[in-house]
């Protein structure tokens, strides 16, 4: 029998070279099905489609179940698992330090909305370079199942608690507070969240996503209102979200009026297809006023509600030379024996 | 409000029939935000442009205006800088507090006021001076808003011609603290000037105090230790500065402000730092992690209050490994505590900051001189160890102002300790975080944004192994903190060693650290003046303990340690580190009131211990 020689397709990779291997993280001691883990794998396609080099990345997290997840993506990245909700001020100093890093923070509801929430809000002011991710299931897994502050009204824990106490809504709070891209998606939605983290990388400023992201072992219940069930029947998108990054040259046709095209810092395109008539994400009232209706609708809206692609960001309010400053030399650094001279003499 | 806590006042220097030269301290009682300041401080200069040694100390309220406050001065030909208990002249302008004041005068002592308060007939064994403030100031400032602000630069004149001033000085000292505010500097000179004259043709000079020109300040410069601190991390090369305002750190952080906006911008205009306000000390501390993590030399200062704060992301710094260098210009505590008093009372807290097993290097400035060049080693010793590092200042250095030898430029270069680049990487394949390859307990670390695949690894406050990987294993966090250990055992041998001012003479030693220094070396002379005892004396400069510690205390029978804390937190400290059979030898001196340690209080307490 004549044999053919066969040679092994070349794995894929993206516009570095790299394989998506590359991207990939240790094994995840999460549960089987947690939502955190479908984030984990969307940020992995993102980063890897993005071709974005994992060594710039900086990954930063609090304290709680999401904040583990760093570990499970992206080894090649570095990476800093902090105290619990005080990751923003971790990633702000870290972008002094070096504002040539692109950080990630993954966060949760508790480790945000309940004792993170002063570092967040202040976060949002600054518009921080960052990608804020919440994983937000309202629930403390680690803990074994309280409420957190992102838990819904009424909501009933699987010991028959029932929350009396409104949520906080991150995202209202994001918008209102200064963060220039925000939205929200949902764990379950592959397209969606994977559109949505790419814009995110393409942007610059804080992008703050907050991703419902069930919680299997505490809060998949019936009565839940961050169950999987739930959110699937109650997901109301804003909008249809795609992305064209900026090195793939497609033209993708929409009706003018149909679709929202905001050209991103880097030059992508985040296409969003409108499903409501007159919903624009550059206006910040519309998208608070609808995040409000969509609470007293018992919505649970996704989309991109917000985006801003000129707001000066902390770095550029700062001023500071292009360069790291971790890394000046010592001649930048420490002024020279006159300017010391200079200052005792004024000082006699 | 109950005036006698800062008013205590023993016996004034003087006697009658003679002269009292160059050795007195005057204070200016005044109300907060009358702008006295500016008076005491040309008093203050004035002084030191003479050549005579001189210190002063602002004894104010936690208030912006209203309060009494209290400016101390004291002249001493000796050089002693410390605050003197004994006060020789009042000038009282506050009537809430005069009566109190003069009352609390050792007889002898010397009174200025303000005519109104009619102070002459509450004593009759002091030398009073009666001056109409009002009437003068109406004479030289025809603007009636600016007669509040103006009327507090008459007592100087007044005082020039009473303890001897040199008016050329005087306007010199006027005109500098004015700078180029030429219309407010030349009002002031008028004021003063008609206090001096008024003095002239009204006063009669009838107490024994006086200045005469010396030559001890040549090259000297007078600053406060924030402002020294801020010169000093300037030169170390800072870069990520993050803060909360808290007294008495905030004019640290200001004075930093001000130098790198006028020595560290590039030639593009653009800052070669970053100093970034944050929302508190919780903030303040994560971002200096997280700036040091990511390889910048980044600090921040607090106080008391700050410290506990900022106690977790310590224990995050000290776990993780990873450079800070934390001001803390200690206050009065516990809790909010005399928000504008002086203490140093966060030894012990701060030796051990955070919950588990947790130690921390500390420095402790006793001067100006030493704010600057302890901000250098202070990075150093953060970069070379990976740990945050403590310098333990106080309100009294921090905010006050100090005579000071001019500083010397840094000759060492900047140590950025054990980073591996791009080009180590490539020669070495990989590394271990936490791996004790050269057995100082230092492992190599590479900042984030290295261009290397094997570049990353993964800080976690959570247990670790040595390749930074998440372990519960008991193998693991044991070799972790055993280096951790190993590590900080290292660093006796690299933090500054203690000053043996004296050693040898005596078999009664003392310790004494930061801003005892200069009580205690007055005390030293008044221990052998007054009751010929020699003791020895060790400044101690660090925390672990160097050898030399040891040592001093084993060569010694007692040895007393002074505190500006109720608990004797530094012999507590010293117990710990001690082996048992030197315990004993511990005796504690003990100063807690808000003031500044004096030396008299020192003396008596050795004394009386002693038994003699």
């Amino acid at each position: 029998m004549a044999t053919t020689p066969t040679s092994t397709p070349a794995p894929k990779t993206n516009r570095l070279g790299l394989t998506v291997i590359e991207y990939k993280g240790g094994k995840t001691t999460l549960c089987a099905g947690c939502g955190h883990n479908a984030i984990s794998e969307r940020i992995i396609d993102a980063m890897y489609e993005m071709g974005v080099e994992p060594h710039r990345v900086a990954k930063m997290s609090g304290i709680g179940c999401s904040s583990k997840s760093p570990a499970y993506f992206m080894s090649k990245s570095h990476s800093f698992n902090s105290v619990h909700g005080r990751m923003p001020s971790v990633t702000t100093g870290a972008m002094l330090a070096n504002r040539t890093l692109m950080a990630l923070g993954i966060s949760g509801d508790g480790d945000t909305a309940s004792i993170g929430i002063g570092q967040f809000i202040h976060l949002m002011r600054r518009n921080l370079p960052m990608i804020y991710i919440i994983e937000d299931n309202g629930v403390y897994g680690l803990t074994k199942g309280q409420f957190s502050a992102t838990a819904d009204l009424g909501s009933v824990l699987k010991t028959g608690v029932i929350n009396d106490l409104p949520p906080i809504d991150t995202c209202a709070l994001a918008i209102q507070l200064g963060a220039t891209f925000v939205g929200r998606s949902f764990s379950g939605d592959k397209k969606q969240l994977l559109a949505m983290l790419k814009a995110a990388i393409a942007h610059n400023g804080t992008v703050m996503l907050d991703v419902i992201s069930p919680c299997v072992t505490f809060n998949d219940h019936e009565g839940s209102t961050k169950s999987y069930k739930f959110t699937k029947d109650h997901e109301e998108p804003l909008q249809d979200v795609s992305f064209v990054p900026f090195f793939e040259d497609i033209s993708v046709d929409y009706e003018a009026g149909e679709t929202i095209n905001v050209k991103m810092h880097d030059g992508s395109k985040l296409r969003l297809h409108k499903l409501e008539e007159d919903y624009n994400p550059t206006d910040k009232l519309q998208a608070i006023n609808r995040l409000a209706k969509a609470h007293q609708d018992g919505e649970i809206l996704t989309g991109v509600f917000y985006v801003n692609t000129k707001a000066p960001t902390f770095m550029e309010l700062l001023n500071m030379v292009d360069e790291p400053l971790a890394t000046l030399p010592q001649s930048t650094v420490r002024p020279p024996k006159e300017v010391l001279e200079k200052c005792m003499a004024a000082l006699r | 409000m109950a005036t006698t806590d800062i008013a205590v006042q023993n016996i004034g220097s003087g006697k009658e029939g003679q002269r009292v030269i160059n050795d007195w301290s005057l204070q200016v009682a005044t109300v907060n935000g009358s702008g006295s300041q500016s008076a005491n401080t040309v008093i203050l200069r004035t002084i030191f442009q003479m050549g005579v040694p001189v210190s002063g100390k602002n004894l104010f309220p936690s208030n912006i205006a209203g309060l009494p406050t209290w400016y101390t001065i004291r002249a001493n030909k000796n050089g002693y800088i410390a605050r003197k208990k004994e006060i020789d002249f009042v000038v009282a302008m506050n009537p809430e507090t005069a009566v109190e004041d003069v009352k609390s005068l050792g007889a002898g002592a010397a009174v200025l006021y303000d005519e109104p308060l009619n102070l002459r007939a509450v004593r009759n064994d002091l030398a009073f001076y009666s001056v109409p403030f009002d009437k003068i100031v109406a004479s030289v400032c025809p603007d009636a808003k600016l007669r509040k602000l103006v009327k507090n630069m008459i007592y100087p004149g007044v005082l020039a011609f009473l303890l001897g001033f040199d008016m050329a000085e005087m306007e010199k000292a006027i005109r500098r603290q004015f700078g180029k505010k030429q219309k407010a500097a030349d009002l002031n000179v008028n004021a003063a000037k008609a206090g001096y004259d008024f003095a002239v043709s009204h006063l009669e000079k009838h107490d024994p105090f006086w200045i005469e020109r010396m030559d001890e300040n040549r090259g000297k410069i007078i600053i406060d230790g924030n402002a020294a601190a801020a010169l000093g991390c300037m030169f170390a090369g800072v870069t990520v500065v993050t803060w909360y305002p808290i007294t008495p750190s905030s004019s640290l952080v200001e004075s930093l402000i001000d130098y790198m906006k006028k020595y560290r911008i590039g030639p593009d205009g653009k800052s070669t730092f970053a100093i970034v306000q944050a929302e508190d000390e919780l903030a303040a501390i994560g971002m200096v992690l997280g700036a040091a993590w990511a390889g910048a030399r980044s600090m921040t200062a607090t106080a008391g209050p700050g410290i506990s704060l900022m106690a977790e992301f310590t224990g995050l710094g000290y776990y993780v490994e990873v450079p800070a260098v934390i001001w803390d210009i200690q206050r009065v505590g516990p809790s909010t505590g005399l928000p504008t008093r002086t203490a140093q009372g966060d030894i012990s807290f701060v030796a051990g900051l955070s919950h588990g097993d947790t130690k921390h290097i500390m420095l402790f400035p006793s001067r100006p001189e030493e704010c600057f060049s302890m901000a250098g080693e202070a990075f150093d010793l953060a970069e070379q160890f990976q740990t945050p590092v403590f310098v333990l200042s106080d309100l009294d250095l921090g905010m006050n102002n100090w005579m000071a030898d001019s500083f010397e430029y840094p000759t060492k270069p900047i140590n950025r300790g054990k980073v591996l680049s791009k080009e180590d990487l490539d020669r070495l394949g990989g590394f271990a975080r936490y791996k004790d390859v050269d057995g100082d307990g230092i492992g190599y670390r590479t900042l984030p944004g290295v261009d290397h695949p094997a570049g990353a690894w993964f800080a976690r406050g959570s247990g670790h192994n040595e390749k930074s990987q998440y372990s519960e294993r008991p193998d693991d966090y044991v070799n972790n903190l055993d280096r951790l250990n190993r590590k900080f055992q290292t660093a006796r041998s690299f933090v500054p060693k203690p000053e043996l001012v004296a050693n040898g003479t005596s078999k009664i030693g003392v310790i004494a650290y930061g801003t005892s220094h200069w009580a205690m070396t007055e005390s030293r002379d008044q221990l052998k003046k007054e009751y010929d005892f020699d003791i020895d004396y060790l400044r101690l400069r660090a925390f672990p303990f160097t050898k030399e510690v040891h040592e001093f205390i084993a060569s010694h029978d007692r040895v007393y340690i002074v505190d500006q804390n109720r608990d004797g937190q530094m012999r507590d400290l010293l117990k710990l580190d001690l082996d048992p059979s030197q315990v004993t030898k511990l005796r504690s001196v003990r100063h807690y009131n808000g003031l500044p340690i004096d030396a008299r209080s020192i003396t008596d307490e050795i004394i009386s211990q002693e038994g003699r």
